[in-house]
């Protein structure tokens, strides 16, 4: 399996398996971390998988990228972990008014009606490729071609906690308020991430998200349950 | 009435932070802590606490507060940053000193110096619960410290109950800071893609300290810095002190609360043994750049650790006397050369 160790400074290096995004290339970053979390090497603080690459946070007073990449070049090559546990999430999303403000506007950059632009953003389940940006917020792909849009020309100040995005071959969520440059295309009333559960962040980079359209009622409903803690995403788990 | 330190005046921004939250960037969440880890650790351990005990980082203008609990011993540790006393007897005291202070003392932290940044510690620490295993606050996503966010004026901070002054207040003699030196470098994994001429232009002219800059990112401006095609990276792992060049071509710092993950090409990385520098930065300031390698960097981070550990295991005692504070002085280069050596 081809791959670069590189230094990226004293403190980090990371493991390049690629340039460019596809599953494929972020199947081996996500195996390649699980092999490498296993491996409990001393002097690693941390490991942050991204769509082509590794980054391994390490602590030069424990150890040096050197000492790192003769340990971790074994273990990369061989790649193989115990099994990783995955979830397929089914994310109620709504696309309606408010909740997608550029929904008609992807509809005319596209040229697809706006019904057909959610039959295909809802079609099929999504890898994400990672989490990063705010915490919880995933890079989502399997966005069929004809959604394929640029960013906007200029970035929104604001975008509402919850909204779900696209551009650049991807969709996102934002978990928190926040500056963004992406089409708003529909809302989802649950929470990314919570301090106060034990697994804070809801996704993890490898999961799966199949959007699932509900009505503007649906949306009041489960916005209603999950502050009365009635409300639980619908997930399959799934170990590869 | 909870007792411990009322916050009479926050400051511009005053944070509580420790070394940080590690574990979580894999979900998107920043490291934060500590800005300058070295004084942080040196405030610690005047007031005799363990070196990751949450203490508050003070950037730009200082805070006030008022105690509220029987006695407290406070440290801090900053350049040119001293302690005054107000109220009914003033007085002022250096930092790099333990200091105790009893019920109803008013006392304002004053950072007159060649730095932005001071850490005060206060002995046995808050009475805060952590968020994910770190007190650091990371204001975006409201995690640790005072409720998610800086102080607040009227915030009462709760002390925990192993806070009454033990043993002598004790010193610390240091070198002063000289922010004329170059910050150091190795360069990053987007390197080839900026121009040769860049790559000279980065580390033989100097930059200039944005005041845009805040914990997140230092932000620069300078000479051009250029890409050979796209500004545009498929977005990739960050560690403190990358060096991101965007479309501006004016290079980026990326601090504690930077984010995990990034687009921008990284030209290059600060060592992590400067990284305390850049805490102290003030905005207008000039920097420069001078590229090491990274086994380099590696050996002076460890010489620059082991040399922390001697300073926090060589404290003074300290002499309680009163009269002109020559340390103060030197160091708000108020007078210059000759200090009186018994100091």
């Amino acid at each position: 399996m081809p791959f670069n160790i590189i230094s990226a400074s004293d403190t980090a290096i990371v493991i390049e398996f690629g340039d460019a995004i596809s599953q494929e290339l972020n199947d081996k970053v996500l195996a390649a971390d699980a092999v490498i979390c296993e491996s409990n090497l001393s002097g690693i603080i941390e490991t942050v998988p991204t769509f082509r690459s590794l980054m391994i946070h390490y602590d030069p007073r424990i150890t040096t990228a050197t000492e790192l990449e003769a340990a971790l070049l074994p273990l990369v090559d061989s790649g193989q972990s115990k099994g990783r546990k995955t979830s397929t999430w089914q994310l109620p999303v709504c696309y309606e008014g408010e909740y997608g403000p550029d929904l008609e506007n992807i509809a005319n950059l596209t040229g697809v009606s706006t019904e057909q632009v959610i039959h295909l953003h809802t079609a099929s389940p999504c890898h994400i490729y990672m989490l990063g940006f705010l915490p919880g917020q995933p890079y989502i792909g399997g966005l069929p071609e004809p959604l394929h849009l640029p960013r906007l020309s200029t970035p929104r100040v604001r975008v509402p906690r919850g909204s779900v995005a696209i551009a650049t071959g991807l969709s996102t969520i934002y978990p928190y308020e926040s500056p963004g440059g992406w089409h708003l295309i529909g809302s989802t009333p649950v929470s990314l991430f919570d301090k106060h559960r034990p697994k804070p962040a809801l996704f993890a980079p490898g999961d799966s998200i199949l959007f699932k359209p509900v009505s503007t009622t649906e949306f009041k409903a489960i916005e209603e349950a999950l502050s009365e803690g009635e409300y639980t995403v619908p997930c399959q788990e799934v170990t590869s | 009435m909870t007792s411990g330190l009322k916050v009479i005046n926050p400051g511009t921004h005053t944070t509580l932070q420790d070394w940080g939250r590690f574990g979580y960037q894999h979900l998107g969440v920043p490291v934060s802590g500590a800005l300058d880890l070295e004084c942080f650790e040196l405030a610690n351990a005047l007031v005799g606490n363990p070196d990751n005990t949450a203490s508050l980082e003070i950037l730009y203008f200082g805070p006030t507060f008022e105690v509220t609990q029987k006695t407290i011993r406070i440290a801090v540790a900053g350049y040119g940053t001293s302690i005054e006393i107000t109220g009914p007897e003033p007085a002022r005291y250096p930092a790099w000193r333990s200091l105790d202070l009893v019920q109803g003392q008013t006392f304002r932290i004053l950072l007159e110096g060649t730095s932005t940044s001071a850490y005060m510690a206060v002995a046995g620490g808050f009475d805060i619960p952590s968020t994910l295993g770190s007190l650091s606050t990371y204001r975006r996503a409201g995690l640790g410290g005072q409720q998610g966010r800086p102080l607040q004026a009227g915030d009462t901070l709760p002390l925990s109950d192993s806070n009454s002054p033990v043993g002598h207040n004790v010193q610390l003699s240091l070198p002063p800071y000289d922010p004329s030196q170059p910050i150091r470098v190795i360069w990053s994994i987007q390197k080839d893609w900026f121009t040769e001429q860049s790559l000279n232009t980065f580390v033989s002219e100097p930059f200039i300290i944005q005041p845009e800059s805040d914990r997140m990112g230092c932000r620069l401006a300078g000479p051009e810095i250029t890409h050979k095609e796209t500004s545009d990276i498929i977005s990739d792992g960050i560690a403190t002190g990358a060096i991101q060049v965007p479309g501006s071509k004016q290079p980026i710092i990326m601090l504690s609360d930077h984010q995990t993950t990034g687009g921008y090409p990284k030209i290059a990385n600060v060592i992590s043994a400067d990284l305390p520098r850049m805490g102290r930065i003030k905005p207008g300031q000039e920097i420069r750049f001078a590229v090491v390698d990274v086994a380099g960097a590696e050996q002076i981070r460890r010489d620059q650790h082991a040399k922390l550990v001697r300073m926090k295991q060589n404290l003074d005692p300290v002499s309680e006397q009163v009269g002109i504070d020559l340390k103060v002085l030197y160091e708000a280069n108020l007078i210059s050369g000759v200090v009186d050596d018994s100091e």
